[in-house]
C-alpha cells in the first residue's frame, strides 16, 4: 500500500489539506478535490480541486486548482485527507478504512535507537507539522475510533503538544489518543502537570523501557541517563493519574535480563495500565544494526513465556505484538494481538496455506528482509486437537 | 546551521556500544544503599533492602559487596541485580531516590487512614472453661460483666470519629452471643450514625457458636453480619483445650460452622485455631480437620501470654517446639497443595504478600508502626479503652499499662493523640528499636511493645531473648529457605500472595 505519490500542482497553495472523492456531487463541501480519470470537465465544479493522472496541458487548466500527472490515485479511497505538499508531493494524511491513523509530530529525536524504525532528522519541523496537524484535526472525521501521536519525540513540540491533544479532545471526544514517546521529558514533574492540564481521559502514552538494568536501556536508546529519565517519567505521568503503557521490544540486548524487566515493573511500576511485549521491525535503523539485534523470535520462547506468565498472575496487562502464532507457545496465543498497521501488514506464500490466518497478525512487510526459519502454516487448530494440559507444547509441533 | 550543533549532532548520532553508556567512575565503582542481609543456611544468605526488595545470593556475597570486591565485568549480573534493585548506587545517591521513596510510602500505605478496628468486648460472661482463656471468663450469672447502652453509644461516638472511611465492628466476649439484644442495639445504632457520618461498617461476632439460632442467624443475613470462630483441631485437641461442662464444644461448634454456612454463605464464618501444649503434637490433624471442612486456609497461630495462658502449666511451652509445630503443619499444607487444591497458611500469606510484592499489609499484630491505636482500638465491657486486646487481657491481671482511658471521661484526642499513645509511640516502630534496626527481616516483622512489656517487663524489649523475634525470624527464615530450594514450593507461596 502506498501512501505517498507525486504529481504536477497548479494554483493549489503548498500545505493543502484536502478530502478526495469519486463523487462529484460530494464537491459542495468546500473540504473535498476529486479524483478525475483523464477529463477535468466537471460541470458546475469548475473551480474545485482537481486531482489527475493524466497529462493536462496548462492552457486546459487555466488559474484552475488542478494537480495533474500524478504517478498514482489508485491508492486513494473515498474521504481520505491528503497534503499537497511542496515539490508536488501528495501525502496521504488520514485514512477513515483504516484504524491505524497517525499524526506525525516531528522527525526530531533526543535518543537513537539502535532500531528505531523512524530514524530522526534534525530538522526544524515544528512549525510545519503543527500547522498541518492543527488544521488535519478539524477534518477528522468525528467517528474516527483512534488516533497515534508520533515522530521522533513528540514531546519536543513542547506546549504546542499539549494544545493539539485539548484540540483533538474538543473536536474528536470521542477518538482514543495513543502517544509513543520516549517519555523522557516527564522527568520534569511540571511537563506531566502541564499535560495533566490538558485532561484528555483518553489520552494513552505508550513509553519503551527495555531493561531494568540503566547501562543496557541507555545502550538500546543510545542516550546516556535516559533509562533514569524514563522511569521518573513514568512515576511523575501516574502522579496524575495519566495512562501509561510500556513498550519492549524483543531482540539480543533486551532479551537476557526480560524476566528482571518485569520483575522490575511490577515492584517499582504495578501501576502501568499494560506493557507490550513487541516483536522486531526489520527498518529503519535496525538494518544498520542488525549483527547486534536479531535473534531468531523461537529462540526467545522460554523468556518470553516466563515474562507474560509472571506478570499476568500479577494481574497486570500484556500483550505480544508483532508476532506470528506459529512462532508462539500455544499457552500464551490468547495475548498476542494482529498489531501490525494495515499499510505495512504482509503475509508470506506458507501464510496462505494457514487455517489460522484471519487470527494470526502476520508479519512485517519489512520481514521480507529477514525473518524467522520457523514461519509455518498450521493445517489443524491445536487448540482443539490436544486434549489436557499441555504447558510446555510448543503449538507448531501438533502439525 | 552552526558548525559546532552541526558536529554535536553528528556526534550524538554515531551508534555507540554497550560500555559508553557505563556511568560508574573508575576510582570507586559503587557505593553502599542501605541494605541488611541474614544467612539462610551453610550455603545462602538473603540481602533485603530497605522496601523489602531481596536477592538470595551464596555465602560470602555480603562480604563480598560491603568490601567493594565487586567486579562490574567478571559480577555483572549480579552488579545489575544489585543497582536495580536499591543495593548499590553508581553515584552517592541513587538517581531513582524519588522512586524509593514512592516504593517506602507504598510500604507505609495501611497507616493512611489510622484506625479501622474497634472491639466491643460486649460482656465477659461465658459457658465454656477453655484452659488458655486470655480473657479471664466468668461463668454465666453475673449481669454486671455487660457493657451498659451508654458506653455502647460512646463506643460509637469514638469509631466515628476514625478519620477511616472504612471500620470494623467487631463484637467479643466471654462469649459475645450471651448478650445478643445488645449487640442487636449496638449494631442499630452504628448503622444510624454509620449513614450519618458516611461512614462503611464492617460487623463481626466472635463466638464459640453453642448459642446459635434461627433468630440470630437471620438477624445477622439482614445485616451483614460475619462470625469469626475458634476451632483448635479435631474432636479430641478442640474437646481438651476448650472444655464446655456438660458438652461437646468440638460438636457445637462443627454444627454451628454447619448452620452458618447454609445462612450466610460459605464466606460468612472464619474460624480460628489456638495452639495449646496438646496441639503441639498434633499439627497434621489440625490442619486436616480445617481442610476437610471446606476452609480456604488455616492460620498457624501461636498462643500470647496472657490471661490464663500464663497460669496454667499446660500452656508454658518454648518457641521452639511452636516452631516445631508450624513446621510441620506448613509442610502438610504444602502437600495438600500439591495434591489437592489451594490452601493457605495464614501467617506465611501475609509475610509472603510483604516479600512478594510492593504492597502493603496492615496486620496488627506484626506491622512497624504497631498495630496498637494505629489499627485497633478496644473498648470493654466496663467501659475501659485499651489500645489492643492483649492490652485488656492484662488489665484482667491488674495490669493498666495499656489502658488509655475510660469511656464516660476521655475524649478521642486523649485516647489517641494523649500521653500513653505518645509514650507508647516512642517505642512502637521496629525501624528505631535495638535489635530491629539493623535486622534483615524489619520490613516484614513489626513491633509489639504489648508483647514486651507483658513477658519482658519492659516496653522497648530487649531482642536476645524475645519469643516474638525468635519466632518471626525463624519463620521468614524458613520460608526464605523451602523457596530457594524448591521450584514446587515457590510457585505454590506465589499463589498464596493477595495482588
Amino acid at each position: 500500500m502506498i501512501l505517498k505519490t507525486k504529481g504536477e500542482t497548479h494554483n493549489i497553495p503548498e500545505g493543502t489539506l484536502v478530502r478526495v472523492t469519486r463523487y462529484r456531487n460530494k464537491l459542495e463541501d468546500k473540504s473535498y478535490a476529486y479524483i478525475a480519470e483523464c477529463d477535468i470537465d466537471i460541470g458546475p465544479y469548475v473551480n474545485k480541486p482537481i486531482l489527475t493522472t493524466a497529462n493536462i496541458n496548462t492552457e486546459t487548466i487555466g488559474s484552475r486548482p488542478v494537480v495533474c500527472k500524478m504517478s498514482s490515485t489508485d491508492h486513494l479511497a473515498e474521504d481520505d485527507i491528503v497534503l499537497i505538499g511542496q515539490r508536488g508531493n501528495i501525502r496521504t494524511l488520514y485514512r477513515p478504512q483504516s484504524i491505524s491513523n497517525v499524526m506525525f509530530i516531528t522527525e526530531r529525536c533526543n535518543s537513537n535507537c539502535l532500531m528505531c524504525s523512524q530514524p530522526p532528522m534534525d530538522n526544524d519541523d515544528l512549525d510545519f507539522h503543527y500547522d498541518i496537524n492543527s488544521r488535519l484535526i478539524s477534518m477528522i472525521p468525528k467517528d474516527c475510533p483512534e488516533i497515534t501521536l508520533t515522530g521522533g519525540e513528540p514531546t519536543i513540540l513542547g506546549n504546542r503538544l499539549c494544545d493539539l491533544i485539548n484540540q483533538i479532545k474538543n473536536e474528536l471526544p470521542r477518538t482514543e489518543v495513543h502517544m509513543l514517546t520516549n517519555g523522557r521529558s516527564f522527568a520534569y514533574n511540571k511537563v506531566a502537570e502541564r499535560l495533566a492540564q490538558v485532561n484528555n481521559p483518553r489520552l494513552m502514552l505508550g513509553i519503551p523501557l527495555y531493561s531494568d538494568y540503566y547501562q543496557i536501556h541507555d545502550y538500546v536508546v543510545q542516550a546516556k541517563d535516559a533509562f533514569y529519565q524514563t522511569v521518573m517519567g513514568i512515576q511523575n505521568l501516574k502522579r496524575y493519574d495519566i495512562r501509561v503503557e510500556i513498550r519492549v521490544v524483543l531482540h539480543k540486548a533486551t532479551i537476557p535480563r526480560l524476566q528482571k524487566l518485569a520483575e522490575f515493573i511490577f515492584k517499582n511500576l504495578p501501576f502501568v495500565d499494560q506493557i507490550v511485549l513487541m516483536g522486531l521491525e526489520i527498518t529503519g535503523y535496525t538494518k544498520a544494526n542488525l549483527n547486534d539485534l536479531w535473534i531468531d523470535p523461537k529462540d526467545y520462547m522460554d523468556e518470553l513465556r516466563n515474562a507474560v506468565n509472571y506478570l499476568a498472575k500479577r494481574k497486570m496487562k500484556v500483550a505480544i505484538y508483532n508476532t506470528p502464532l506459529c512462532l508462539l507457545p500455544l499457552d500464551i496465543w490468547d495475548y498476542a494481538r494482529q498489531s501490525i498497521s494495515d499499510w505495512k501488514n504482509i503475509y508470506f506464500e506458507e501464510c496462505e496455506k494457514c487455517m489460522l490466518i484471519n487470527e494470526c497478525g502476520g508479519l512485517f512487510e519489512s520481514a521480507l528482509k529477514r525473518h524467522s526459519n520457523h514461519i509455518k502454516a498450521f493445517k489443524e487448530d491445536p487448540r482443539t486437537t490436544l486434549s489436557g494440559s499441555s504447558e510446555k507444547l510448543l503449538a507448531c509441533d501438533a502439525v | 546551521m552552526d558548525s559546532n550543533i552541526l558536529s554535536l549532532r553528528k556526534e550524538f548520532r554515531k551508534f555507540r556500544n554497550l560500555d559508553y553508556y557505563d556511568q560508574s567512575e573508575s576510582r570507586q565503582p559503587y557505593s553502599l544503599m542501605p541494605f541488611n542481609f541474614h544467612r539462610i543456611n551453610d550455603d545462602l544468605e538473603v540481602l533485603i533492602n530497605e522496601v523489602g526488595d531481596f536477592l538470595l545470593v551464596p555465602t560470602g556475597t555480603a562480604g563480598r559487596i560491603i568490601n567493594k570486591e565487586l567486579d562490574k565485568e567478571y559480577d555483572s549480573s549480579l552488579y545489575a541485580d544489585l543497582l536495580s534493585n536499591f543495593f548499590i548506587s553508581e553515584s552517592a545517591y541513587s538517581p531513582l531516590i524519588d522512586l524509593l521513596a514512592t516504593r517506602y510510602r507504598t510500604k507505609k500505605l495501611f497507616l493512611e487512614n489510622f484506625t479501622s478496628l474497634h472491639i466491643f468486648v460486649i460482656s465477659l460472661r461465658c459457658e465454656h472453661t477453655c484452659h488458655y482463656c486470655q480473657v479471664s471468663r466468668v461463668t454465666q450469672d453475673r449481669s454486671k460483666y455487660d457493657m451498659s447502652r451508654e458506653h455502647i453509644d460512646r463506643g460509637i461516638e469514638l469509631m466515628m470519629k476514625s478519620p477511616n472511611p472504612n471500620v470494623t465492628m467487631e463484637f467479643q466476649g466471654g462469649e459475645a452471643l450471651l448478650a445478643f439484644d445488645n449487640i442487636k442495639y449496638a449494631i442499630g445504632k452504628a448503622q444510624e450514625q454509620a449513614y450519618k457520618y458516611r461512614k462503611n461498617v464492617n460487623y463481626v461476632i466472635c463466638t464459640n457458636l453453642a448459642l446459635i439460632n434461627d433468630e440470630i442467624l437471620q438477624f445477622c443475613k439482614l445485616n451483614d453480619v460475619l462470625i469469626s470462630t475458634s476451632l483448635d483441631g479435631p474432636k479430641h485437641v478442640h474437646d481438651s483445650n476448650r472444655h464446655k461442662p456438660h458438652a461437646s464444644s468440638y460438636e457445637l461448634t462443627i454444627q454451628g460452622i454447619k448452620r452458618v454456612k447454609e445462612v450466610l454463605g460459605n464466606d460468612s464464618v472464619s474460624a480460628l485455631m489456638t495452639t495449646s501444649k496438646l496441639s503441639l503434637d498434633h499439627p497434621t490433624e489440625i490442619v486436616d480437620e480445617y481442610f476437610n471442612l471446606g476452609f480456604q486456609g488455616i492460620f498457624l497461630r501461636n498462643i500470647s501470654p496472657y490471661g490464663f495462658a500464663l497460669r496454667t502449666e499446660k500452656n508454658r511451652y518454648l518457641t521452639k517446639e511452636y516452631l516445631d509445630f508450624f513446621k510441620k503443619g506448613l509442610q502438610r499444607i504444602i502437600e495438600i497443595n500439591k495434591n489437592e487444591r489451594r490452601f493457605v497458611e495464614g501467617l506465611s500469606q501475609i509475610l509472603l504478600t510483604k516479600m512478594l510484592t510492593p504492597m502493603n499489609v496492615g496486620f496488627v499484630d506484626m506491622q512497624s508502626p504497631s498495630g496498637i491505636i494505629n489499627g485497633v482500638i478496644v473498648f470493654n465491657y466496663d467501659g475501659g479503652i485499651y489500645a489492643s486486646d492483649e492490652s485488656r487481657m492484662l488489665a484482667e491481671e491488674r495490669d493498666f499499662t495499656f489502658k488509655l482511658g475510660h469511656l464516660d471521661e476521655t475524649s478521642y484526642d486523649e485516647v489517641f493523640f494523649g500521653d500513653k499513645a505518645n509514650k507508647i509511640s516512642a517505642v512502637w516502630a521496629n525501624e528505631s528499636l535495638a535489635g530491629c534496626a539493623d535486622c534483615a527481616f524489619q520490613q516484614y516483622c513489626g513491633a509489639d511493645p504489648v508483647h514486651n512489656w507483658a513477658t519482658q517487663g519492659d516496653l522497648y524489649g530487649y531482642r536476645p531473648t524475645s519469643s516474638f523475634c525468635e519466632k518471626n525470624m525463624e519463620i521468614i527464615r524458613y520460608l526464605f529457605e523451602l523457596m530457594a530450594t524448591d521450584q514446587d514450593v515457590k510457585e505454590i507461596f506465589e499463589s498464596w500472595i493477595r495482588i
